[in-house]
């Protein structure tokens, strides 16, 4: 975390009371305007005096963002739900356990009880470069100061160093991948639903940005589909300290059993790279076989195959390498032969 | 609004970080606003033009009906160049527009191709052409000082005809060379900090301001080449000029584009009489 230095910046704060009315003002505003959740990474951001936005839009008092709505295929959770409610949710918890352990590794309680699940997904990368305001590429600059040789890069990507090598730290973001969650956004050209990784934006595409959302658009609800309730699930976050964090790196699966072997699997990852990855040629690697060592071994290997350490940070392949064997074959037959 | 965007390095200077983009803009306009310009003045207050012709009927006949102008190798040179040039300055300007994609990779191959395109031209230019026949020489500059006398009405004797190439193109020549030098120079080292799996990524080979002059170079040097690129489509598609683009396709032009504007005493092709300012006889792209 950056060091807390100055006041916020002045802006126009507009606290609409509707989803409608906040995309509004969203357009209205354009580029101009920073959205706020639950504020946890927006303070930084502006206290920082790094982020100096002219307008700050408040979601705060828009109920209809808040809450967890069962529907026809499932249940849909609003942005601005917190981490606590999901946490306890009774539904989440017995058929979606998975977003239920993800959301609870989440920081602290005091943070829990006041991050949002919408704001979990959108926060910035972790980068302290880029977060401290220096002009590295994702600031707009030229450069990557946590690139090799010499920058501090341990906590940094293994995959997708494409100029930025900063890492998407959502801890709640794998095991939505891994639910085939589906993100809401209201545009002003209407609702618009599109799958949780594709939510995600690369250095590749766009290196100041972090998602789709354009100046003007609201992330209003996920949608968890009920085909993967109930599945079998594997969650771990590694960290330095057990307690308030930022994850090492993430593991969520998903996975749907045929007797012993796997018949549907959904894998995915956080901290690697700079945009969450869901590991779809393991997850083709591995239909069709039991959820044994053997096969997590294999998957694990798989996973890493790709990957390019920076200076720092190579004891993320054995990480990682580790985490998707756990994801498939469990702790206990994860034992490396 | 400043034509650089700057920056506070972590060592508390203010360094430059690239060129501001509404310069792409400015390029592109000015692009377009030279050939609305050309293409006005050339169809309605241009004179016709008058060079000094005395060719002998024995220089005459010994001309082919098809002079050669750019051999096989020149000609793959110019459009390889081409099209790494457009694959550069869509990759590159596409994204700042709003157009988003994966660019980066594909910019460095193009760079790279550019870049070794370019190696070749200099090396066959220098050795196994004549290096000269591109830079502007004596004759050019009394023939533009005459053109240009005779286009405001003054009394001047007509220019010689051309050599092998018009002035205007011996100038967009020059030009080229050093904005595509430009680029292509900043460009080679600021693929150290990208990945190419050529170089080893090194971001801290230079210091902010060194890297950050050579970004303002490197966009500087790219948003000329967008304005020089349309000019020289233009005079590329231009009805006058259609034969000098199509000796780029073909390799030869016609006898009688040839002796219209061409001087078989600066410019000699094989066959003909030998060129009184050249080394020889020319078989194309000397």
């Amino acid at each position: 975390m950056a060091v807390i230095r100055d006041v916020m910046p002045a802006f126009d704060l507009l606290q609409p009371t509707s989803a409608a009315d906040a995309q509004k003002l969203l357009e209205q505003h354009g580029e101009e305007a920073w959205v706020m959740a639950g504020g946890l990474d927006s303070f930084d951001w502006l206290k920082d005096r790094i982020k100096k936005p002219k307008v700050l839009v408040d979601l705060s008092g828009v109920d209809e963002l808040k809450g967890v709505r069962s529907t026809s295929d499932g249940v849909e959770i609003g942005a601005m739900t917190t981490l606590t409610e999901i946490v306890n949710h009774p539904v989440i918890k017995a058929q979606y356990g998975i977003l239920s352990e993800a959301a609870e590794l989440v920081a602290s309680p005091q943070i829990r009880n006041q991050g949002t699940l919408g704001g979990n997904v959108s926060q910035d990368v972790r980068c302290w470069y880029y977060r401290e305001g220096w002009p590295c590429y994702r600031g707009g600059g030229n450069i990557c100061y946590a690139d090799t040789p010499v920058g501090r890069n341990r906590e940094h990507a293994i995959f997708g160093a494409n100029r930025c090598v900063a890492v998407h730290p959502a801890d709640t973001v794998p095991a939505l991948i891994a639910l085939d969650a589906k993100f809401v956004l209201q545009t002003s050209k209407g609702q618009r639903v599109v799958d949780a990784e594709d939510y995600f934006l690369g250095p590749e595409i766009d290196i100041t940005k972090i998602n789709i959302l354009q100046p003007g658009d609201l992330l209003t609800a996920i949608r968890l589909p009920s085909a993967w309730a109930g599945a079998k699930f594997y969650f771990e976050k590694v960290r330095d300290r057990n307690v308030w964090d930022f994850p090492l790196m993430n593991v969520a699966s998903a996975m749907v059993m045929q007797g012993n072997t796997i018949d549907r699997i959904r894998l995915a990852v956080s901290a690697v790279a700079p945009r969450p990855m869901r590991l779809k040629d393991v997850e083709d690697a591995v239909k069709g076989k039991p959820a044994d060592a053997t096969t997590g071994e294999m998957a694990g290997n798989l996973a890493v195959k790709d990957a390019v350490p920076l200076q720092f940070n190579a004891y993320k392949i054995p990480l990682m390498r580790n985490l998707v064997k756990r994801s498939i074959s469990g702790v206990e037959e994860a034992k490396w032969a | 609004m400043g034509l650089i965007q700057w920056a506070i390095s972590p060592w508390g200077r203010t360094v430059p970080i690239h060129i501001a983009w509404f310069l792409i803009w400015v390029c592109a306009i000015g692009g377009l606003t030279f050939m609305i310009v050309h293409a006005l003045y050339v169809g309605i207050f241009a004179r016709p033009k008058k060079f000094a012709v005395n060719d002998s009927p024995a220089v005459v006949a010994a001309i082919p009906e098809r002079v050669p102008r750019h051999s096989l190798v020149a000609r793959a040179f110019h459009w390889v160049m081409a099209i790494s040039m457009f694959a550069l300055l869509i990759t590159a300007f596409l994204p700042k527009v709003g157009v988003k994609f994966d660019w980066v990779t594909y910019h460095w191959i193009a760079g790279l191709v550019l870049t070794a395109s370019v190696l070749f031209h200099i090396v066959h230019a220098s050795f196994f052409l004549d290096f000269w026949s591109i830079w502007p020489d004596k004759i050019d500059l009394r023939d533009a000082k005459r053109r240009m006398m005779r286009a405001f009405g003054k009394d001047a004797p007509p220019p010689d005809r051309f050599a092998k190439y018009p002035l205007e193109n011996k100038f967009y020549h020059a030009v080229i060379l050093l904005a595509g030098l430009a680029v292509i120079i900043t460009g080679v080292f600021m693929m150290k900090r990208v990945n190419t799996g050529i170089f080893v990524r090194n971001p801290y080979l230079f210091g902010d301001m060194t890297w950050g002059m050579m970004y303002v170079l490197h966009g500087l040097a790219g948003v000329g080449l967008i304005a020089l690129i349309m000019v020289h489509v233009y005079f590329g598609i231009r009805p006058e000029k259609l034969p000098i683009t199509k000796s780029m396709i073909f390799g030869y032009m016609e006898k009688d584009f040839y002796l219209e504007e061409h001087d078989p005493q600066r410019w000699a092709v094989e066959g003909s009489s030998p060129s009184k300012e050249g080394p020889g006889l020319a078989t194309g792209d000397d």
